[in-house]
């Protein structure tokens, strides 16, 4: 293929993310004082999956050159609401995962409604419905409690012939059955088109509102798999206003060290996803080096603060002052 | 004054009020009306100086808030840097005489190192502000964890803080509120009558027109940061007076007041536009739907979802970008 440099130019935030995490998680498996187990991987891709769910969910929006606040709040209410449904018999199990995704779908419709048909900027709208989303939770969930059906938690965060984490192959499904045909469709394509520049992408006939409402939906439907997920692992509900805020905070995080523009127009949720995952890693590197825990919020900081600083290597090749301002 | 000045006067006045200033302060009034329904003590004035007493520290955060919204960037370390002027000045109140009456200087210069540190990443290192205030925010949080479990600090606060947030000046009005007039009134002259204030307009309506009309802007941008963190930091200083302690989360419930009053106040979060009249209102208009909603007991769940649909409604009356294209 004569295009490979291309290809490589366009994917390398996902490269470069990926190979960062594969480096820390070397370091982090290697000083680990279990090893390289079974086990050490199944709990750090359970924590990784959660956040890796909400970040994909991110990106989907800021791919469009908006950004979602609500996430994490969406991910407390399916979390809330699934506490609640998914529960009993197989039957209504599934029938409680089905309205779980229902709903995450109407979270992400609310707000596409709001963005697009409001024409209000996306920033503080999703702010406005995160509380509503949140005051939601609150109502089903005013103390933590509640109970999910357990073989289908079992299954999900569980190992996979008692080797691989089934969190992982579960993340593995969602991201074919997700994002690879999205981001092939026609209506992914104008996603990206839209977040590049909006006029541009109008004037050539692309379905703007469609295409912007599509990211939306579907953000809200990742961040109800997140929340699902989250069910499972904690066996209850939680209406945690600070666990939501969290979220929404670590999901941009992830987003941008995953190589997503927060201008919209390039990155890929794969990379959002190792982004993820770098990040969680990096919060658990303190504990495989005997470290004061004391220091890991700390050290997380300062190693997100290095990381969003390494992207100004780039203005060593600005020749012109003017490219400075956009 | 005769009645040709005062008319022409109000003339001058009506004319300078934006629609969306106007609406959110006949919400104000709207909503002490449904309130005085309620109940009468709504509009007793020991009610409504309690509220401005509340609204005030919101008040002192929100401007920061505001300068940072008109530049078009956004700031998310609020709640971390609330956090480290109310822990800092607290700390320095246990170091002896010296600290306690250097108490309310430090935590204030804390936020304002905060603050430089956020507008170097913005405007010299040309990160979006909304990572790089995650990333400082997240240091903030970080120090604060140590420096609480590592050295535990005194958390009491002084008693000048204490008298700065909650004593009384003259005729009864609270200090905090007096606090909130000068920042406010600073805020003001620094926005309508200096060249920094022009500054800031211009840079939110294109940073590279204002460079080319030989704006120093990279350093406009720091500065205004500055003065944000300076100002949340001044905000937790008087929330610690005002809760006589400092608490790790103290923050958290001020960043998405802090935006949604200066948007509801008419300031657009692109940048460029808004008038700190219209903050002013935002600022009262947050603190008194908060109040109204917890004395009608109504429940956290549904404070938030009428928080929320108040919120999106208020922007959909006047909030709403014209048609592109």
């Amino acid at each position: 293929m004569s295009d490979w440099r291309y290809r490589l130019a366009q994917n390398r935030g996902t490269l470069l993310a990926f190979v960062f995490f594969v480096v820390m998680f070397a370091i982090y498996s290697s000083n680990h004082p279990a090893g390289f187990s079974a086990n050490v991987v199944q709990t750090a891709a359970n924590k990784g999956v959660l956040l890796a769910l909400v970040a994909m969910a991110q990106t989907f929006v800021v791919i469009t050159a908006g950004i979602d606040l609500s996430v994490g709040m969406v991910f407390v209410l399916t979390n809330c609401l699934a506490s609640w449904i998914v529960v009993g018999t197989a039957t209504t199990a599934a029938l409680g995962v089905v309205g779980v995704l229902l709903t995450g779908l109407a979270c992400g419709a609310i707000n596409g409604l709001i963005v697009i048909y409001g024409r209000l900027q996306p920033i503080v709208a999703t702010i406005a419905s995160g509380a509503v989303f949140f005051g939601v939770a609150l109502l089903l969930r005013p103390i933590p409690g509640g109970d999910v059906y357990g073989p289908l938690a079992d299954a999900v965060t569980g190992r996979i012939f008692d080797v691989a984490p089934a969190s992982l192959a579960a993340l593995v499904v969602v991201v074919l059955v997700l994002w690879v045909p999205y981001r092939r469709s026609a209506i992914g394509r104008a996603a990206y088109a839209v977040g590049s520049s909006e006029t541009a992408a109008y004037m050539s006939g692309v379905p703007v509102g469609a295409a912007k409402f599509c990211a939306y939906l579907l953000s809200g439907l990742a961040a109800s798999l997140a929340g699902l997920f989250l069910t499972f692992v904690t066996y209850s509900g939680e209406a945690s206003a600070a666990n939501g805020g969290s979220y929404t905070l670590f999901s941009i995080a992830a987003v941008v060290l995953g190589g997503v523009s927060l201008f919209g127009g390039s990155g890929s949720a794969i990379g959002a996803i190792f982004g993820a995952l770098m990040f969680r890693t990096i919060g658990d590197l303190m504990f495989v080096f005997n470290l004061d825990p004391l220091w890991q919020p700390l050290f997380q900081g300062l190693v997100l603060l290095a990381a969003v600083c390494v992207g100004s290597a780039r203005l060593f090749q600005v020749r012109n002052r003017l490219e400075l301002f956009p | 004054m005769s009645e040709g000045t005062q008319t022409r006067l109000t003339g001058a006045l009506l004319r300078r009020v934006d629609p969306p200033v106007a609406i959110a302060f006949g919400c104000i009034i709207a909503m002490l009306l449904l309130g005085s329904l309620y109940s009468r003590s709504f509009l007793s004035p020991e009610y409504l100086l309690q509220q401005l007493k509340v609204a005030s520290f919101l008040g002192v955060i929100a401007t920061g808030t505001m300068i940072v919204i008109l530049l078009g960037q956004i700031d998310l370390s609020v709640p971390w840097v609330v956090a480290v002027g109310g822990m800092m000045s607290t700390a320095a109140t246990g170091w002896g005489p010296v600290g306690e009456a250097m108490a309310i200087p430090f935590g204030i210069a804390c936020g304002v190192v905060l603050g430089l540190l956020n507008g170097f990443g913005v405007a010299y290192l040309r990160i979006p502000s909304m990572i790089i205030t995650l990333a400082v925010n997240a240091v903030a949080q970080g120090l604060m964890v140590v420096h609480t479990g590592g050295f535990s600090p005194q958390d009491s606060s002084s008693p000048a803080m204490r008298k700065l947030a909650t004593g009384d000046f003259l005729f009864g009005l609270p200090n905090a509120l007096l606090v909130w007039a000068v920042v406010g009134a600073g805020a003001i002259f620094l926005l309508n009558r200096t060249t920094f204030g022009r500054a800031v307009y211009g840079i939110g309506n294109r940073e590279r027109a204002a460079y080319l009309s030989g704006i120093d802007t990279q350093r406009v941008v720091l500065v205004a940061f500055a003065i944000a963190g300076g100002l949340s930091a001044f905000g937790g200083v008087l929330l610690a007076g005002y809760a006589s302690k400092a608490a790790q989360a103290m923050g958290d419930a001020y960043l998405l007041p802090a935006i949604a009053a200066v948007v509801l106040g008419g300031a657009s979060i692109l940048g460029g536009r808004g008038s700190y009249l219209g903050t002013i209102a935002g600022v009262i208009l947050i603190t008194l739907l908060q109040s109204i909603l917890s004395v009608i007991q109504m429940s956290e769940a549904g404070r938030q979802i009428t928080y929320g649909v108040v919120i999106i409604a208020m922007l959909l009356l006047y909030g709403r970008e014209g048609r592109a294209r």
